[in-house]
Parts: C-alpha cells; structure tokens; sequence
C-alpha cells in the first residue's frame, strides 16, 4: 500500500488491519479461552468425574448384573453426557460475563457469532472431546459389548459438538439470569434429543452387528447444520443479555 | 403493503382493527365449534372398529393442529419483532404461546384418553406422541424464559429467539423421533394410516379443525387488545380513549 501522501496510508492502514484482525482475533479468543481452561483444570475436570459419579449410580440403583447392564448401557453413557454437558455449558459465559469479557468482545469490530464460535471450539476441546476419549472407559464398568466402543466415540465426539453449539444458545439466553442453570436445562435438553436418538442409534446398530456409519453421517449433518445456523442464534443470545 | 404493515404495526391502529375483526372471529369460532361438535358427537356414524371412542379426534386433531401452527406462528412472530421491532408482534406472541402450550397438552391428554380402549395403555412411547410430548416442553421453555428477565423487553427477545431455534429444531425433531420409533417397534400399530374416513366422518372434523383455526384468531386478537391496554397504558392515545367513556 504505497501511496504518496503519509495522510492516506495512515487512513488506509487501519482498514486493512481490521480485514486480516478477523482471523487474529478469532484465534486470540481461541487461545485466551483455552489458556484460561489449562489455569483452572478443575473447571474441566468436573464434567468428566460428574459422568463417572452418575455411570456410578446405574449399577447400583439398577442391578450389578453385566447382562442387564449391557442393554441399558448405550443409552446410559448417552444420557450422562447430556447432563454433565449441561453441567458445564452453564460455566460457558458466566466467568466471561461477570468480568465484563464479553462487553468487550461485544465492542470488538468483528462478528461476534465467529467469535463466539472460537469460545464454543474451546467448550467441546475441553469438555466434549475428553468426555468421548473417557466413555469407552466407562462403558467397561457397564459391561457394554464388544463392538460399540468405536461408535460410542465416534458418535459423542461429534455428537458433543452439536451439544455444544446448541447448548450455548440456552447459555447465552440465560447467562445473565440468577438460576439460569435450571432454565438451561429446560431450554435446551428438547433440542438435544435428535443428538441423543442418533448416537444410541447408532451404538444400537453397531451392537446388532449392522452398518452404524449412516448415523454417524446424520449426526455429521446436524453438526454442519449447528455449525452454520448456531453462531448466529448464540450471538443474538448473548446481545440479549447484555444490553437487552 | 408497506404502508398496510406499518399501519398494523402501531398499536393503536391494531387496537382498533382487532375491535372490529374480533366479535366476528368469535361468531364463527362459536358457530363452527358448535356445529361441528354436535355433528361429530351425535350424527356421525360410529367407527366400525373403534365403536364411539374414535369421537374424540373431533377435539383431538384440532387441537394438534392447533398446537403445530401456533409454534410456527411464535417463530414468526418472534423473527418479525426481531428484524423489524414490530411490538404488536411481540404482544401477540406473549398471548399465543399460552394457548398453544394448552392445546398441546389437549391434544396429549385426549390423546391418551382414546389409547386406553383403544390401545389398552394410557401411554406409549409413539412416535407421534414423544414429539408432542418435546413440543410441550418447547412451548414450556419460551414462556419460561420470557418471565426470567428482569426486563421484560430482554424477555421478549429472548422468547424470540428461542422460539425461532425451536421451530429450525422442530422437524429435525420430528423425524429423528419417527425413525426412532420405527426402529423400536416395527408396526405393532399404525396410527398414521387409518383407514379413509368416510365423508360424514370427516366433514365434522374439518368443521371443528375450521374452528378451532377461528377460535386461536378470536382468542389472539382479544387477549392482544388487553395487552396492548396493558403495556402502553401510559400512552396519551389510550388515557384519551378511556377518559371519552362516561
């Protein structure tokens, strides 16, 4: 950008900085979210030993029995992870709202759905992909049969991506509230069930011996739909609650 | 048509135009219902399977339609306060959202009313059923968080919103549950196909489904009128109007 008058560069100079900012900024949110995690693993962790406590309580409430286990299992382990995703998504904004992050990120001259979306990538990296790697673990001490542990990690690793994604639209709506989590859970468990038919469905047919890839592809598809159509409703969400 | 839509969007012309709309809203609602339901209870022919308990669908299928179109008309209304700050429409959508979450839970309990002869069970977890079973929980989550904020125009947004992700949600939801079923059960039972209903069977039905179409306009026009008294009651317009009136 060479121009003759010192004036016009200086004008021009900003613009062009804002156009390649986007990227800049999307992955500084990226890794101030994840560096914030990595200062205070406990917050991650907590999810993952609330999924191993309620695992805990099938057996016991139930019946020690490896049989009848093993046909609750894949609903079970399903189930769990649904509630403790709700467990963290109710963390999602709140830190960032009550230390004013998100006015910031709410001034910042970028869109705030994409980064919104770098903050949602840090959610599933630290809580939804570790709760994928954990479950075949716990599907062991639900005598879960051979043969579904690939499904179970396939399907809620990018099962809990969609979780993710629409689940921080209820956060964004309820962060600013007194006893938003309670709402949460309300407002986006009914969103979460095609997610939970499609990956029991799936670990269903890859227990019968079957082809489990074609749910894997719809849960694929949903995510590419949560992909593209969540931002948005997240961000909305979020402008909501704070200036209303 | 623009003008037409800014016009309806101020209150007070919509206040006026749902004066005069509604009483005849209400006249149809009333007379189709009454037909239809005295057609339908009394003279329609009893159903060679089900003997007389099959009557129910002349309350059971309105309401489910009812239940369906005003989540539709939520979403709508919600995207048309979002993008063009329309309040009527915000108003109107506060004053649906309840009578869609009682039609659901009509069409539910009718619903199971006629499974117990009919199935022998109050309950089954059938396809259609769970759906409207999340439907329920969806209308429950819109009227919940409208209430949440301390704001009520926050409340109102957040309604909107909500109320737009659920109506993307609700096919998706529809036919993951349908798949699911199918895979469960496979047709011990099909109430999706029923055998075509003779003509004196289904006109009462169309009548009552009519009306009760009629009755949702009528209910939404004037509990939108109360509304608009409600919150704009501080309006010069409004303090005028009741001041005339002895």
């Amino acid at each position: 950008m060479k121009t003759t008058t010192s004036g016009l560069t200086e004008a021009a100079e900003p613009v062009r900085e804002a156009g390649e900012g986007l990227g800049r900024a999307v992955v500084a949110t990226f890794r101030r979210d994840l560096t914030a995690v990595a200062r205070r693993p406990g917050d991650a962790l907590t999810p993952l030993v609330f999924f191993a406590m309620v695992i805990t309580l099938f057996p016991l409430g139930i019946s020690p029995d490896p049989e009848r286990l093993a046909l609750i299992a894949p609903g079970v382990l399903w189930v769990a992870a649904l509630l403790s995703a709700l467990l963290s998504l109710d963390g999602l904004f709140r830190g960032d709202f009550e230390d004013g992050t998100l006015e910031q990120l709410l001034l910042a001259p970028h869109p705030l759905s994409l980064l919104v979306l770098a903050k949602v990538a840090v959610h599933w990296l630290t809580t939804g992909l570790p709760l994928a790697l954990m479950a075949p673990l716990l599907g062991v001490l639900l005598a879960l049969p051979q043969g579904s542990y690939l499904a179970l990690s396939a399907t809620l690793a990018l099962g809990s991506g969609c979780i993710s994604l629409i689940g921080a639209i209820g956060a964004g709506l309820t962060v600013g509230l007194a006893r938003g989590g309670m709402l949460l859970s309300l407002l986006v468990l009914p969103l979460f069930m095609p997610v939970l038919i499609f990956g029991t469905g799936a670990m269903g047919a890859a227990l019968g011996g079957g082809e489990w890839l074609g749910h894997l592809a719809v849960i694929g598809a949903l995510l590419s739909v949560s992909l593209m159509a969540a931002p948005i409703a997240i961000a909305a969400s979020l402008r909501i609650s704070i200036h209303g | 048509m623009w003008a037409f839509f800014h016009k309806l969007g101020s209150p007070r012309w919509f206040y006026g135009i749902a004066a005069r709309l509604s009483p005849w809203c209400w006249a149809l609602a009333l007379a189709l219902i009454l037909i239809g339901s005295v057609w339908g209870l009394a003279f329609a022919p009893a159903d060679y399977q089900q003997g007389n308990s099959f009557r129910i669908i002349y309350v059971h299928v309105p309401a489910a339609f009812l239940a369906q179109s005003i989540f539709m008309a939520l979403a709508a209304s919600g995207f048309v306060f979002m993008v063009w700050k329309i309040k009527i429409a915000d108003m109107a959508a506060a004053m649906m959202a309840p009578l869609g979450a009682a039609m659901t839970a009509i069409a539910l309990l009718s619903g199971s009313v006629w499974g117990k002869p009919t199935w022998g069970t109050w309950w089954q977890w059938d396809a259609r059923l769970t759906s409207m079973l999340i439907l329920l929980f969806l209308y429950l989550g819109v009227m919940l968080i409208r209430r949440a904020f301390a704001r009520p125009q926050s409340g109102a947004k957040a309604a909107s919103v909500l109320a737009m992700v659920g109506v993307i949600n609700i096919p998706i939801i529809k036919y993951s549950v349908e798949w699911w079923n199918t895979l469960h059960q496979p047709a011990s039972f099909t109430i999706t196909e029923r055998p075509a209903m003779p003509l004196e069977m289904w006109m009462p039905l169309l009548i009552m489904v009519l009306g009760f179409y009629a009755f949702f306009a009528a209910f939404t026009l004037t509990r939108t009128r109360t509304e608009i008294l409600r919150r704009e009651g501080h309006k010069r317009w409004v303090k005028e109007l009741f001041e005339e009136r002895p």
